[in-house]
């Protein structure tokens, strides 16, 4: 379980992306945050991966624990070796590495060479696509392919849990809706998942529970379905896209009876 | 067309040996951005080492342990200080290396004095005839000692993890973070491996037609700085490439000195600048490389 308790992060010591976040990811869940642009979704997710430093964040206050076992302090490196694997905003996979060179250094991480093995057959049959393409270059795929091949190659590092952000961007309706697919799917094999959406359609269909974060604070939480049915999400986040969310629903709906594997 | 092609064997044997001293720039940039202009007394200090050892324990562990030694000086600089100050301005890193080199090229000079220590390598300085072109025994042995390490470490940089998890880190350091690579690792097997070429560099440079190591084999490291940078400084194909350039090109300048006299004497020494400058005209980031180089 991952617990993150009154978090609170500022970056070049002015601006304040986070006022004192708190959150839980419970075993087995796939929790959705969701905020618009800026609201420090990204900034959540560096701290818990302790990559703020990169981008010259601190943390002021809070804690962050994994399993029981206090994160702070830890090296980006040892963090994935806990068991907890992110796949960043803007998917950012090695271009100038072939599908599987990017593969294996998502596996550095996982020093048990039988452990490794088992984790390529899984991402090879999660995307059939990655196997065809594995000797061609990561800067060759399509976005939807990109995004698969970033989601793959976190999960070579075998993580308990999964952390996403934003994975729907810049991708078409029904590209999201296979993503949305993938994501049960590797929830299903028994990986938690902690996911960072704009897009509260498809977050809201894949999560069993969410926060929304406004401006650096958690301002609703609640189980995914009830909080899909809230005034503020409907309004905020759901109400202005309803053209959309019955594309992605049907989008999402076909490839759940026609693909069980992502092929796109 | 005899003179030429005798130019170019030689101009090819000194390639190779810029190429090796390249290569280690190339790669130390990868991993760790830093500009390593400390190489000069990499370079005295493997030929040193080599020169003191073989008298006492014989040629090829005097080798194995000097090229140890000099890529121990590496690991030494980049866990102390370049690893410890990441994160500071590249300009600073460099700087530091500068530094270094100052210190260790004072007391090797110290150290050898006003003498020209002699390797003793097995090899004399005959020449080997190869049909009509000749070239001394030294460097033919320093031209095929290079092609070897220079496939051993192609090799390794394609297939091995350390190759994968160094090519992933120069191209996103944060993301191949995330992905549980460390860099720190990289970056000092990288410091390893670019000391280690210095000293197989510096082994050869000091032997025939050179007299022996004095200081002013640290010279050298300099002209290998505009191969690396015109290959492109990050690419390590283009450090190979650029070393074999320069080396031509510096051979081909020297030998035809007479028919260049209009460009003034000496101009084989300024040739390495002048391709490179060229180059970096019509490609400023080198002709394999792939980041500006002004962000060196
Ligand atoms: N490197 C940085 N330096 C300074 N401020 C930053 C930096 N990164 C983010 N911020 C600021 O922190 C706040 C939160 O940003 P963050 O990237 O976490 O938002 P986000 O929810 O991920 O947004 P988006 O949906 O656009 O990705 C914003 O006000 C942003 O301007
Ligand atoms: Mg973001």
């Amino acid at each position: 379980m991952l617990e993150v308790e009154g978090l609170q992060v500022t970056y070049g010591g002015a601006v304040q992306a986070l006022r004192g976040v708190t959150l839980r990811v419970p075993d087995g869940k796939v929790v959705a945050v969701l905020g618009s642009n800026g609201a420090g979704k990204t900034t959540l997710l560096r701290t818990i991966s302790n990559t703020l430093k990169l981008h010259r964040g601190r943390v002021e206050a809070g804690t962050i624990t994994f399993d029981g076992a206090s994160l702070t302090g830890r090296d980006a490196s040892a963090i994935v070796a806990t068991g907890l694997v992110q796949v960043p905003e803007g998917r950012r996979i090695f271009s100038r590495l072939t599908v599987e060179e990017n593969l294996r250094a998502g596996a550095m991480g996982n020093r048990d060479k039988s452990a490794r093995a088992a984790a390529q057959t899984r991402v090879y049959d999660l995307f059939p696509v990655l196997a065809e393409r594995r000797s061609q270059r990561g800067g060759l795929l399509s976005g939807g392919e990109q995004q698969m091949l970033a989601i793959g190659r976190a999960l070579m590092a075998g993580p308990k849990l999964l952390l996403l952000d934003e994975p729907s961007l810049g991708l078409a309706p029904k590209i999201i809706g296979q993503i949305g697919q993938i994501i049960r799917d590797i929830h299903d094999q028994g990986t938690s998942v902690l996911l960072v959406e704009q897009n509260a359609t498809m977050a809201l269909q894949v999560a069993d529970s969410a926060y929304v974060l406004d401006v650096g604070k958690v301002s609703l939480e609640g189980p995914a379905n009830e909080l899909a049915a809230t005034d503020a999400v409907q309004r905020l986040y759901l109400g202005q896209a309803a053209g959309d969310e019955t594309q992605v629903q049907q989008a999402a709906a076909r490839s759940t009876k026609t693909l069980s594997r992502w092929t796109a | 067309m005899t003179t030429f092609l005798t130019l170019l064997l030689n101009g090819l044997s000194l390639g190779a040996i810029y190429a090796l001293i390249a290569l280690g720039f190339s790669v130390i940039f990868k991993a760790s951005e830093v500009v390593s202009f400390m190489h000069g007394s990499l370079l005295l200090f493997g030929a040193y080492t080599i020169a003191q050892l073989n008298a006492e324990i014989g040629f090829l562990p005097a080798v194995a342990l000097g090229v140890a030694a000099t890529a121990g000086i590496g690991l030494l600089v980049e866990r102390l200080l370049i690893n410890r100050l990441r994160g500071t301005a590249v300009i600073t890193l460099a700087i530091l290396t500068i530094g270094v080199d100052i210190i260790l090229v004072t007391e090797l000079t110290r150290r050898i004095g006003s003498d020209i220590l002699n390797v003793g390598h097995p090899w004399g300085g005959e020449f080997v005839r190869l049909g009509e072109v000749g070239i001394t025994e030294n460097r033919l042995y320093a031209m095929l000692t290079a092609v070897v390490l220079m496939g051993l470490f192609f090799v390794a940089f394609k297939f091995s993890s350390w190759g994968v998890a160094m090519r992933a880190a120069a191209e996103d350091g944060e993301t191949a973070a995330l992905m549980g690579i460390r860099r720190g690792r990289v970056s000092a097997v990288a410091w390893v491996v670019g000391a280690g070429l210095a000293a197989v560099a510096g082994l050869f440079l000091v032997g025939s037609p050179t007299p022996g190591v004095s200081p002013g084999v640290t010279s050298v490291a300099l002209r290998a700085f505009p191969a690396a940078i015109l290959g492109g400084l990050d690419s390590t194909g283009g450090a190979v490439i650029g070393g074999l350039i320069i080396g031509i090109a510096e051979a081909l300048a020297s030998g035809y000195q007479e028919q260049l006299l209009f460009l003034g004497r000496g101009f084989g020494d300024v040739v390495p600048y002048v391709v490179m400058i060229l180059v970096l005209l019509v490609r400023p980031s080198g002709l394999f490389g792939t980041k500006e180089l002004t962000r060196v």
